[in-house]
């Protein structure tokens, strides 16, 4: 793909008084690296995201605990050298249970978004592309997924729902359910992109081709709108973990035993947890909040990199 | 315009009648018989088939969606199991409590959003507009339970300044003046949370509007004429920035309301929101029902203000 690209380049790039620096052959992604790191802010966000992820993927390394073991001789201690977190009324390892909440956490916000970005590309791009009275009625229904009332509706799916699923498939659901009511905005946003690609003539040399309309719109369309994509996946994944964490902690999201950071705040509900031991609460709000802060950073920087109309 | 407002609202029906829909179909979705719980354990089995059919609960799903459907827009919503009150008479003051919260927050949000936007746009990349960018980063990655739990923990905990929970204080039984600055006392923590969650997006959102105005060849043209600089901002610039800022007036409504369902809780306030979360929890169907269409209807209706206020502001906007 780069190699490509790079040749591609080749040709256009013979302007003369270019500096060194300048006659670098830069590919589109070489383009976007270099205006993201012009961003301090994001960057620094995207470090300290990296470490984020990093340490809950490797969270057996960092904690020797499971996260899942209990023992009630040494329930609810205060943090200590061998519990940095103290542990729960079960005696649980608390810090090993924030580690393994960011997990899910951090995999309910992407695969939300993932489902979010299917759904939004398939009817975005079958609206954008075939026009008339195809994207009539995909766009009426998409008005009123997006009239939808959202918080409200959320809750009652998941409470409903829920009943009938074990707690340890709960984050499944909400993954789903997160992922079903918010791709209204991203379909439109590819659709309005693809209504105006489809008028360039790469597509009517592909029509020309006999190449097939699923493809055109999959491997010629859709890939023109990737960069607006990401920037609105990026953004969208900041908001799931903020919904998820909302769910969770009305008790209507994931559920325990599973861990995550919304569901672990659920201590601060108990007025002698809020008071006493805030080791228990105010770590994971501080997760999502730096977690979801990194993401909106890294995202306002993707979309002043990829984004053409942003200086 | 009235023909167009008129419209639009017929065209609302078809979208308020599939939701309702929907949130029946979600809510028939629900394992295990609801007459179980209104009847004495005792009950013999007839006279729990009697009372599925006086429920209808033994007719088709269609039928019972007809029967639920008539009988809402006569205002008879059923019977909330966890208020013993009819539902109609236990939803209105929950409404009056949310909006006594939320048009405060409202007001306040705007008033102060607005000259900010501005402020911030004209002095692009100005130590101000950094400040309140870096504002507007943390409100939206903030999590408004948690954020409303740390103000909690330190004005209501740590240092008992403020009220932290419910809306008047329980026990004293505060007339006039007094239970004015009470509940105005209780709306502090919970109105600044909501406050500075909204201040975050309509800040951002004047802030664009005004740089996209600003940037228009007709602001050089009047500048060139020698305008003043106030005249210039705040009558060419502002006008005409002022026209996207009007949609998000509509849209925000029926955010407010959901918004607050995650404060109502944390702060215990007794609006729709902090009800929703209860009757779900309490599995109280008919009062979700209720609360569903209530929070689907304002959404909808959020929407059409905008879009009212929209045809109204911009003149190039073309009604029919």
């Amino acid at each position: 793909m780069t190699e490509k690209n790079v040749d591609m380049k080749e040709d256009n790039t013979v302007e003369k008084d270019l500096t060194e620096e300048q006659q670098k052959i830069l590919t589109p992604s070489k383009l976007i690296i270099r205006k993201f790191k012009k961003r301090r802010s994001s960057v620094i966000a995207l470090i300290i995201l990296c470490v984020i992820i990093l340490s809950v993927i490797f969270a057996p390394v960092i904690s020797k605990h499971d996260p899942y073991e209990y023992d009630f001789a040494r329930a609810k201690q205060p943090p200590s050298k061998e519990h940095i977190l103290g542990t729960d009324e079960l005696g649980r390892d608390y810090f090993a249970r924030i580690l393994y909440g960011g997990r899910v956490a951090l995999q309910v916000g992407i695969f939300a978004v993932l489902i979010e970005v299917v759904i939004g590309c398939i009817v975005g791009g079958i609206a954008g592309y075939y026009g008339g009275w195809i994207d009539n009625v995909l766009m009426r229904a998409t008005e009123i997924f997006m009239s939808f009332p959202f918080l409200p509706l959320v809750i009652t799916i998941s409470a409903i729902v829920g009943t009938s699923i074990a707690p340890e498939k709960k984050m499944y659901l909400v993954m789903i359910i997160l992922g079903l009511l918010s791709w209204p905005g991203l379909a439109r946003m590819i659709r309005g992109q693809i209504l105006s690609l489809r008028e360039q003539e790469f597509v009517l040399a592909a029509k020309a081709l006999g190449i097939r309309n699923s493809k055109i719109i999959w491997r010629h369309l859709i890939p023109n709108t990737v960069g607006y994509i990401v920037v609105n996946a990026t953004l969208a994944v900041a908001s799931a973990i903020l919904q998820e964490s909302a769910l969770s902690f009305l008790g209507l999201g994931v559920a325990p035993p599973v861990p995550t950071w919304g569901n672990l705040i659920q201590y601060a509900r108990d007025m002698y947890n809020l008071q006493h031991r805030p080791w228990l609460w105010i770590p994971p709000g501080l997760c999502i909040f730096a977690t979801v802060m990194c993401i909106n950073l890294i995202g306002d920087g993707l979309r002043d990199a990829i984004d053409p109309k942003s200086k | 315009m009235l023909r167009y407002i008129a419209r639009r609202l017929i065209q609302l029906i078809p979208v308020i009648l599939l939701i309702s829909i929907l949130i029946f179909g979600i809510i028939k979705l629900v394992p295990g018989d609801p007459v179980g719980s209104n009847l004495d354990p005792r009950a013999t089995a007839e006279q729990k088939l009697a009372e599925r059919a006086r429920l209808g609960l033994d007719k088709p799903i269609y039928v019972q969606y007809w029967n639920w459907l008539t009988r809402s827009l006569k205002g008879d919503f059923g019977y909330s199991y966890i208020y013993k009150r009819p539902v109609v008479e236990v939803v209105p003051s929950f409404i009056k409590n949310s909006l006594i919260l939320n048009i405060f927050v409202y007001l306040f949000a705007f008033i102060i959003a607005i000259p900010i936007g501005i402020i911030t746009a004209v002095k692009q990349y100005s130590k101000t507009d950094n400040f309140f960018s870096a504002f507007s980063l943390f409100g939206i990655s903030m999590p408004t339970f948690f954020f409303g739990l740390l103000l909690i923990y330190f004005f209501g905990v740590k240092n008992q300044w403020l009220p932290i929970s419910g809306m008047i204080t329980v026990g004293r039984n505060y007339q006039g003046i007094a239970r004015l600055k009470d509940v105005l006392l209780h709306m502090v923590l919970p109105g600044l949370v909501l406050i500075i969650g909204s201040l975050a997006s309509l800040v951002r959102y004047t802030r664009t509007s005004m740089l996209e105005v600003i940037n228009q060849d007709y602001i050089r043209t009047a500048r060139s004429k020698g305008l003043s600089e106030k005249v210039v901002i705040y009558k060419h610039a502002f006008r005409n920035a002022l026209i996207p800022i009007v949609t998000i007036v509509g849209f925000t409504i029926p955010s407010l309301f959901s918004g607050a369902v995650m404060l109502e809780t944390v702060f215990n306030w007794p609006g729709i929101g902090r009800v929703l979360v209860e009757a779900v929890n309490a599995r109280d169907y008919n009062l979700m029902m209720a609360l569903d269409m209530f929070f689907a209807i304002l959404t909808l209706l959020g929407n059409l203000l905008a879009d009212i206020g929209y045809a109204l502001v911009d003149p190039r906007i073309k009604v029919e």
